[in-house]
């Protein structure tokens, strides 16, 4: 009798054991493929320590992404409006919502988002962090306009979520934190590091003479001076991530930072956008008021506003602009467009899976 | 065996002065090289950019939207920092620890800028990162300061100014540039540590525009960085810009 009791014992406690095992079932880390000129030129990027990379956090983030069920009707996802194919940003000037209603700023596209050293989101630095930032879309009333405890409850019931859940994070109980968190981890997995021109700086390939001319306008402070907001050759995240008034409107119907800091001395500023890619996310500008290149060039060259926040980067001001010759402006464009990375919008890791 | 007391005593002594003599003389301090910006004595903090609010010695009303500068191989005796990014506008920066300063006296000095054989075009990634950088067609490298603004010029118009220092470079001929280190070397002069010390380094930032240059933002104002007369003005005038401030122990 003594002998059963101790066997019993002994498999309840192994049953036991086994159980505490799968709690303690560890996520595998998710090594991010940094390019070369990235990890050469830059600082690191911002992993979060709350928010490790995982494979199993990427993989969930990766399907929150296109996932339908956090909009209210589940029509829309994170892509509906970030679409790949448009580096993750939208094609229409201003993205229309659940309910039909259009926002005022057009989407802005997400790639090397970890290096956002000071991770300051959106056209006006409203949020801090990507975590931070997920939540907004979901609850936004001209978005998804969805409430996240309808969401959780949804991803809950559903088949396949609670699992994913638990081997991202060893929870099975969703919550929006968790949502947000592996989306953010999917998001820094979006690098893009590999157009004409990154080749070109790794020796690989050569630029056309009418490229290689753009660079220099882009670089040369006496004509384009591009380089002070936009990154150079030694900062391939081509932009500064910073809020600049670059001379689009004499008043201001969107205060952009200005809005939310409540200072007047930011009203007018939005962050520069990356020059990567720009071949994939026309309209441009905060509100997309550009559908093509040649605008947005001859904004700098003849076009620009004066306001009482323009940034001083924005020289010749009283003159419109830098004033670019049509060869210029040309050229400038074949260099900005060698700066377009298909690999990026065609790769299937970033992909609906 | 008197003998051997006096023998024991005086080792002992002998051993005891030589470790009061080494704590004494060589436990080594931590220095604060702190930087503080001002306008002719009047203190410059974050509040006071994008502000018309200070008059150049010209006569010009300026507002200061950007003002970051990089200074090197800050030293104290035998101790230094190679550089460091300082940000007056966001207020980053400012304050570099120099630890493991012997006490006793110690020369001061730092460079503003870079010195040509430091200043390798690319090689600093936090400067990368926060694009420092200045582009290859005139030397490569990185700026020295990035001092950007408005004036109001004589018509009473807002205009810009982009101050930027970076080494002189003459672009006459592209395929041959002519460059000159146009970074300087400022010395503090010799200060005694005792003790766990805070020196403040002043910039009066309105010699920029004063001396032995009077400058006329209607003439310099932009596009001064290809400018080789312009940068080594700029660079005539920034030696009188530094000074010592307050000293302040533990």
């Amino acid at each position: 009798m003594t002998k059963n009791w101790v066997f019993l014992s002994l498999i309840f406690l192994l049953m036991n054991c086994s159980s505490k095992e799968e709690d303690l079932y560890a996520p595998v880390a998710y090594n991010l493929e940094i390019p070369s000129l990235f990890s050469q030129k830059l600082i690191a990027p911002i992993i979060p320590a709350n928010n490790p990379l995982t494979q199993e956090g990427v993989a969930l983030g990766k399907k929150l992404f296109f996932e339908k069920l956090l909009s209210k009707d589940n029509t829309q996802s994170c892509a509906t409006c970030h679409n790949p194919q448009n580096a993750f940003s939208d094609s229409q000037q201003f993205s229309v919502g659940i309910d039909g209603k259009k926002g005022f700023r057009n989407a802005m596209p997400l790639f090397n988002l970890a290096w956002n050293f000071d991770e300051l989101f959106n056209w006006d630095g409203s949020e801090f962090s990507l975590e931070n930032q997920a939540f907004e879309p979901v609850r936004n009333p001209i978005e998804m306009h969805e409430t996240w405890k309808n969401v959780t409850q949804k991803l809950q019931n559903h088949p396949e979520y609670p699992t994913l859940f638990k081997k991202a994070f060893g929870i099975a109980t969703i919550d929006s934190v968790l949502i947000t968190k592996a989306i953010a981890q999917f998001e820094r997995t979006l690098i893009s590091g590999n157009s004409k021109f990154d080749r070109f700086l790794r020796g690989e390939t050569t630029l056309t003479p009418e490229e290689e001319n753009g660079f220099n306008v882009f670089m040369d402070e006496a004509k384009g001076d591009c380089f002070h907001c936009h990154g150079s050759n030694n900062n391939p995240l081509w932009t500064d991530n910073l809020f600049h008034n670059n001379g689009l409107d004499k008043t201001f119907s969107d205060l952009g930072l200005g809005a939310k800091t409540g200072d007047p001395k930011d009203n007018g500023k939005f962050k520069s956008p990356s020059i990567r890619n720009l071949a994939f996310t026309a309209p441009y500008m905060h509100d997309g008021r550009f559908t093509t290149l040649e605008e947005v060039i001859n904004h700098y060259s003849e076009g620009l506003q004066f306001s009482s926040t323009i940034d001083p980067l924005m020289k010749k001001v009283s003159q419109g602009g830098v004033q670019l010759s049509a060869k210029d402006k040309a050229d400038l464009k074949a260099f900005l467009l060698s700066l377009s990375d298909v690999e990026f919008i065609n790769n299937p890791s970033f992909k609906n899976p | 065996m008197k003998r051997i007391y006096v023998l024991i005593f005086l080792t002992f002594l002998f051993n005891s002065c030589e470790k009061k003599d080494c704590c004494v003389n060589f436990d080594p301090v931590n220095v604060t090289v702190k930087f503080t910006h001002n306008w002719d004595g009047i203190p410059i903090n974050q509040n006071d950019f994008d502000n018309f609010k200070f008059t150049t010695e010209n006569g010009e009303l300026i507002s200061i939207d950007l003002l970051r500068y990089v200074v090197s191989n800050v030293t104290i005796g035998q101790i230094s920092k190679k550089y460091q990014l300082i940000n007056v506008g966001e207020n980053t920066g400012t304050e570099i620890v120099l630890n493991q300063v012997p006490k006793g006296n110690n020369f001061v000095k730092f460079r503003f800028g870079f010195a040509d054989v430091d200043n390798v075009d690319g090689v600093y990634q936090d400067l990368n990162s926060t694009s420092f950088n200045v582009p290859m067609m005139m030397g490569g490298g990185y700026h020295y300061m990035q001092f950007d603004g408005k004036y109001k010029d004589s018509n009473n118009q807002d205009a810009n100014f982009n101050y930027h220092t970076i080494r002189a470079v003459n672009m006459s001929n592209p395929m041959n540039l002519i460059l000159e280190d146009t970074s300087f070397e400022v010395e503090i002069g010799t200060i005694e540590f005792s003790k766990n010390t805070t020196i403040e380094i002043k910039m009066n930032v309105a010699e920029w525009f004063k001396n032995p240059n009077l400058w006329d933002l209607n003439v310099l104002n932009t596009v001064l960085m290809p400018n080789f007369d312009a940068q080594k003005l700029m660079s005539e005038n920034g030696r009188n810009v530094f000074s010592l401030g307050e000293i302040s122990n533990e």
